[in-house]
């Protein structure tokens, strides 16, 4: 290409800015950008479109309409579906950061020379299908289950639990198990950021093991931690397969509703409605959950 | 100077496997002084002074801090305070909560803490900047904020770890002022490790220098640069000519030596020394050697020539090559006469204060 196919440009500017570290950085990213335009901002866009179309049995009626909003915010089904997607994720990420932290923790600060044997040892159950996993938590929270003849062995029960498997509190277990690894991994690497020279700081002024907790490692180690929140929190409130496998039917979510939608009911827009309402809400929660962090960290201080 | 014992370490060692960082050493250090572990990297001054702050438990011996046994105690529960080598200001917090941080413990009332934090910013001149974070301080500020946050806290011992290093040259010469006024107007003990002996030489009150764990010699900066101890203080300290000379008479405190070019000297024996094989070492500072020009006579004198130069602006380090001697003589004259354009191979007189030599042990 020559300079005379941008007539903008002096010849002299053009050339320059194809050279700059601006014009190569652009060139760098592209493919990944166009492969990201392609395959994730397009689909959100038709989805998006979708939800204001109207499904006319195998046609789609293309006027503008809200009515597919009016049904996915007003009908009660959806209304508590949502709820309950929303309560199991904001129960499984809170579990599952309180759980990953001391687990980070330990791995950052007492893992000695083997903290990468550690953090391959948290890694293994990530080596088997996501289905297996969840498949083996039937097994274990199953009426004739590991849990339960375990408990009947001990003596604690005598008649196995029937409320273990499919109801939210399964779909919680499984998914906490899950993401753990997920959690931790942010969490470890925030952990390892800290200057160590700054807990000693610490520890010089006057603070003993807890303070030094509070007041150094948890306010720095924050970014990992909200970081490790948002990555269990946003795709568990949309999981199908695991409250499909061990959910039952108090432990629907709203991707089932969503995967009805567009597979038996066909009704794509309504699909679409609710898959968009789900985004936003979970942005908007995303959001809030942000800040709050900052703010109690801010308040331990 | 030292009023009376501040701390007080006795046989003190520190073992890192079969390697010892520290081995058997026994030091006191006095109320109000400001002194300084020298040593090259590696010789144990900083596992010193991270014992004495409680961050290193010690393998054997123990310490006591103004009379009370501190071995085993946790750092925070010291009376010591400590200005890191990276100054570990907290990231997350301003200058006037770094500053405070170790206040809060105390639960003072919020005027006091106040009061306090903003003497302690006046001490390091940073009254200006309490509301800055820690990222938008340059290395001179975080030094002042590292400064005042430990002596904040009013600790019976202030411990510098190589404070001064992360500056460039002229910030550190300012700060070694500094640094030597506020602690004579806090009338503190200080504890500063440092490898640069110009640092130890122009701010304490008294040297320690360290070699592979072990105390070297412990003195005033003027004794350690004048009247060193042995070859290595000799030689760590500064620029040094050493020369070899035969004994010819060995009493209880000094030594008769006959030199090559200085002829028959009488040299006091530092503590501890004694004669091998009939051979000493002697030193001489190459300031201690005088460039003679046209004119000029002195009582003593040798001639030599020059055999190497270098320019450092205000002065000149020749190497001077005189008859008899395996290595030149080097010396250091400033520039006001024209050492800097003495060629070489000029032949020149030297003139020599015998008075200036030392007996070193090896």
């Amino acid at each position: 290409m020559t300079a005379a196919a941008e007539p903008s440009f002096p010849p002299a500017t053009a050339r320059q800015w194809r050279r700059s570290e601006e014009a190569r950085g652009l060139a760098l990213i592209s493919p990944t950008f166009l492969y990201a335009l392609a395959l994730l901002f397009l689909p959100v866009l038709i989805v998006f479109l979708y939800s204001f179309w109207t499904q006319d049995y195998l046609t789609i009626d293309r006027t503008f309409t809200l009515k597919n909003y009016r049904q996915a915010l007003g009908e009660p089904i959806y209304q508590d579906l949502l709820a309950r997607s929303l309560y199991i994720s904001l129960t499984v990420s809170v579990i599952t950061v309180v759980l990953s932290y001391p687990i980070a923790w330990f791995i950052s600060f007492h893992g000695g020379l083997n903290k990468n044997f550690w953090l391959f040892v948290i890694t293994i159950p990530c080596w088997t299908s996501y289905l297996l996993r969840v498949m083996s938590w039937k097994v274990i929270l199953g009426y004739q289950g590991v849990m339960n003849t375990g408990l009947m062995k001990l003596g604690i029960i005598e008649q196995p639990l029937t409320s273990l498997l499919y109801n939210a509190n399964a779909v919680i277990i499984t998914l906490v198990h899950s993401w753990a690894a997920f959690a931790i991994l942010p969490i470890f690497i925030s952990l390892e950021k800290i200057d160590r020279s700054l807990i000693e700081a610490a520890a010089d002024l006057g603070d003993g093991p807890i303070r030094r907790f509070f007041r150094i490692v948890l306010p720095l180690s924050m970014p990992g931690v909200i970081s490790a929140f948002l990555i269990v929190m946003i795709p568990t409130v949309g999981d199908y397969v695991t409250p499909q496998l061990v959910g039952g039917k108090e432990g629907v979510m709203i991707a089932s509703a969503i995967q009805a939608s567009f597979g038996k009911a066909a009704n794509w827009p309504l699909g679409a409605a609710l898959s968009v309402t789900t985004m936003v809400i979970v942005t908007l929660l995303a959001g809030a959950i942000v800040l709050g962090l900052r703010l109690i960290v801010r308040g331990i201080r | 100077m030292a009023d009376r014992s501040m701390i007080s370490i006795h046989g003190i060692s520190k073992y890192y496997g079969p390697y010892p960082a520290v081995s058997s050493l026994s030091l006191e250090i006095g109320g109000g002084e400001f002194f300084s572990l020298l040593g090259p990297s590696g010789c144990g001054k900083t596992t010193l002074l991270r014992m004495i702050a409680g961050f290193v438990e010690p393998t054997d011996g123990s310490i006591r801090i103004d009379g009370q046994d501190v071995t085993g105690t946790p750092p925070n529960r010291r009376p010591t305070n400590m200005v890191f080598q990276n100054y570990a200001i907290f990231p997350h917090l301003n200058v006037e909560e770094n500053v405070g941080y170790g206040l809060k413990r105390l639960r003072l009332d919020k005027t006091e803490e106040k009061r306090r934090i903003g003497e302690a910013l006046e001490q390091v001149r940073l009254s200006t900047l309490g509301s800055r974070k820690a990222h938008e301080l340059s290395g001179g500020q975080r030094q002042r904020v590292a400064l005042a946050r430990a002596l904040v806290m009013r600790p019976k011992v202030l411990l510098l770890d190589e404070p001064l290093s992360a500056l460039d040259k002229k910030l550190r010469e300012q700060m070694q002022v500094e640094l030597r006024s506020l602690q004579q107007a806090v009338g503190i003990t200080f504890i500063l490790v440092t490898h640069d002996q110009y640092e130890a030489l122009a701010m304490s009150d008294r040297i320690a220098v360290m070699f592979a764990g072990k105390l070297a010699q412990v003195a005033t900066p003027k004794e350690i640069y004048q009247r060193p101890v042995n070859r290595q203080v000799a030689d760590f300290l500064g620029g040094m000519n050493f020369l070899s000379a035969t004994v010819t008479g060995d009493t209880n405190g000094k030594v008769a030596a006959r030199t090559d070019i200085f002829g028959d000297v009488v040299l006091e024996k530092p503590p501890g020394f004694t004669v091998v094989e009939g051979k000493v070492t002697l030193g001489m500072r190459p300031e201690r050697l005088r460039l003679l020009w046209e004119g000029e006579t002195a009582a003593k004198e040798i001639r030599g020539t020059v055999s190497n130069r270098h320019y450092f602006g205000e002065t000149t380090h020749l190497s001077i090559a005189v008859d008899g001697l395996s290595a030149p003589l080097s010396i250091i004259e400033t520039n006001n006469y024209g050492a800097d354009d003495l060629p070489i191979g000029a032949g020149v007189r030297l003139a020599y204060d015998p008075d200036a030599l030392v007996l070193l042990a090896e």
